[in-house]
């Protein structure tokens, strides 16, 4: 506990220090966009990870935020109230695909939401005249929180940094709750938990929603960071790459998906300089993590560091202990 | 009072009829035991009337209330638990958080999603204690896959007793334990309060026949004899079908 706690201390050191120890602005928007895609992944996780509900459609939640916000900026909206109007109306869109999609688990579940993703795409690629279409919307500037200004990589990095650590936190509190219990639960044994009395689709409902507003509020920093928005970010490579960071990282834990966010991020922004064909490079790592950490980076990463420790003499956890029981 | 009434049940599977037409009565603090060969329908007739599956035909009343068509989790709150003929447990968790867990289910705070499970000192305490009525406790803290079978069993017990029902449903209980665990079970469910109607499915009949009050009989998802323990067992058709003499 102790431990895990200095962890935690000494990666928020590492976090709110980065503009200082990386004095290149390039890199600190790499790191600001390894965080907006971990709240991404995050959210997802609570589905895939938590809920054991995979889902290939949540681009288009990050995307009807972003396009939202976007677009009501675009016609002279007030930061705040556009920021309130995309997260209503992402959770209004996630309240739709929750009710169709929760029709299903496993494979169907899958494909509704895939299904759903790409109408969103469809919709934002054919609609010219309120998307504006390929050509996308442009955002004419970033919002100014307390009067702050988040025009610099540095200021809008801690901005981010501020509202993953909301994230993060919000999802510690919801995974260790009744609920986040409750949907532990729903995702083992649906049958057992409807017969001990839990009411498994309003868990996975609102679980939805949970999942549907950070993926929103991933929208909404993808849009201030880009200041640009177009179909590309919602269509299905989108929704499947979100997918690859969670199941690359680790599902089911709180870490796993940021470190699959660093990940995919870093090998598009920076690997892409200088590997030609970076994607046979990250195809080749997701294989390989498949293969030696089948449970994904962080919790196989973990097993790989016992195993070590256990081979210079000190014996291995038990596995009551490797995983934490509940209460 | 009659805490629960079949009237007319009919499902099919496809082209197969598993129950037809089941009519029977159990009154409230009854022990009632089912009985009949493999494939008589007698889990089918427990997952209708916890609404696991949906009827075709006919109905079904928990203590005079129609719930022929509700949900099964709302069965659940309105008094009625059952245990599993396959255990259907949570292996990765503790035992203490399997209780925990059918504790919840009828708690409120099922839908907090701010305070942490592990700060409810309250339902940790009942958990404890169901597991105690099952000569568990000491085995709390241990992840249910390390359990033995027998354990696993008392577990769904201790589970659906920490929900205080009022009807009672076990899907054999008794299957795969050794001698001891079977007097220990028996035990238990001797020790519960005639305010809780309970109805059994078992085939060791040495130790069903010494719970039962009555006894009704299921072949091909029909009701064939129905009584008392003696009536039941004197019956010719009971010979004929399932006794196998």
């Amino acid at each position: 506990m102790i431990a895990r706690g200095a962890a935690a201390l000494a990666a928020l050191l590492l976090l709110a220090t980065v503009p200082l120890w990386v004095a290149n602005g390039f890199y600190v928007n790499i790191v600001s966009q390894i965080l907006i895609y971990a709240i991404l992944a995050l959210s997802l996780n609570v589905l895939v990870g938590y809920g054991g509900l995979v889902s290939l459609g949540h681009a288009g939640l990050l995307g009807v935020a972003a396009y939202a916000v976007a677009w009501l900026l675009s016609r002279g909206a007030g930061q705040l109230e556009s920021a309130a109007v995309a997260l209503v109306l992402t959770l209004a869109v996630s309240a739709i695909y929750a009710v169709l999609s929760l029709r299903a688990t496993g494979i169907g579940f899958l494909m509704i939401t895939l299904s759903l993703g790409q109408i969103l795409w469809g919709t934002a690629y054919r609609w010219i005249s309120l998307t504006n279409g390929d050509n996308g919307i442009s955002v004419p500037a970033r919002p100014m929180p307390f009067g702050l200004s988040l025009a610099s990589a540095t200021g809008f990095y801690y901005f981010t940094l501020i509202v993953f650590l909301m994230a993060i936190a919000s999802m510690t509190l919801f995974v260790r709750s009744p609920l986040g219990t409750s949907l532990r639960g729903a995702r083992d044994q649906a049958r057992r938990m409807a017969a001990l009395g839990f009411n498994v689709w309003l868990i996975r409902f609102l679980a939805f929603l949970f999942s549907g507003f950070w993926s929103g509020v991933s929208g909404l920093l993808y849009c201030y960071y880009q200041q640009f928005v177009s179909p590309q970010m919602m269509a299905l490579p989108a929704s499947a790459e979100a997918l690859l960071m969670v199941i690359s990282g680790g599902t089911g834990t709180l870490l796993g998906p940021v470190a699959g966010a660093a990940l995919v991020v870093v090998m598009k922004n920076v690997a892409s300089a200088y590997i030609e064909r970076w994607n046979l490079v990250l195809g080749a790592i997701f294989v390989a993590i498949i293969i030696f950490m089948p449970e994904g980076l962080v919790p196989g990463s973990t097993r790989l560091w016992r195993w070590a420790f256990g081979q210079i003499g000190r014996p291995p956890p038990a596995p009551a202990a490797a995983k934490e029981p509940a209460p | 009072m009659i805490a629960l009434e079949l009237k007319a049940l009919d499902k099919s599977f496809g082209g197969l009829r598993v129950t037809r037409g089941i009519n029977f009565e159990v009154p409230a603090g009854e022990r009632r035991l089912i009985i009949g060969p493999n494939g008589a329908g007698k889990t089918t007739l427990f997952n209708l009337i916890t609404g696991e599956i949906r009827a075709d035909a006919g109905a079904i009343r928990l203590f005079e209330r129609e719930i022929t068509g509700m949900a099964a989790w709302r069965r659940t709150h309105l008094g009625l638990a059952r245990t599993y003929q396959i255990i259907t447990l949570f292996p990765r968790d503790t035992l203490l958080h399997n209780v925990t867990l059918a504790l919840l289910g009828l708690s409120p705070l099922r839908w907090n999603p701010l305070l942490p499970l592990r700060s409810q000192a309250a339902l940790r305490e009942s958990a404890e204690r169901a597991l105690a009525r099952v000569g568990l406790d000491h085995l709390g803290n241990r992840p249910l896959a390390e359990t033995s079978y027998g354990e696993r069993r008392r577990v769904e017990i201790a589970m659906a007793l920490a929900q205080s029902p009022k009807l009672l449903l076990l899907d054999e209980p008794f299957a795969g334990l050794s001698l001891e665990e079977r007097r220990e079970v028996q035990k238990l469910l001797a020790s519960i309060p005639r305010d809780v109607t309970i109805v059994m499915i078992e085939h060791d009949m040495d130790v069903a026949l010494d719970f039962a009050e009555r006894i009704t009989l299921l072949h091909f998802g029909e009701v064939i004899v129905e009584g008392t323990r003696s009536e039941v067992v004197n019956d010719k058709r009971t010979r004929e079908v399932y006794l196998g003499e």
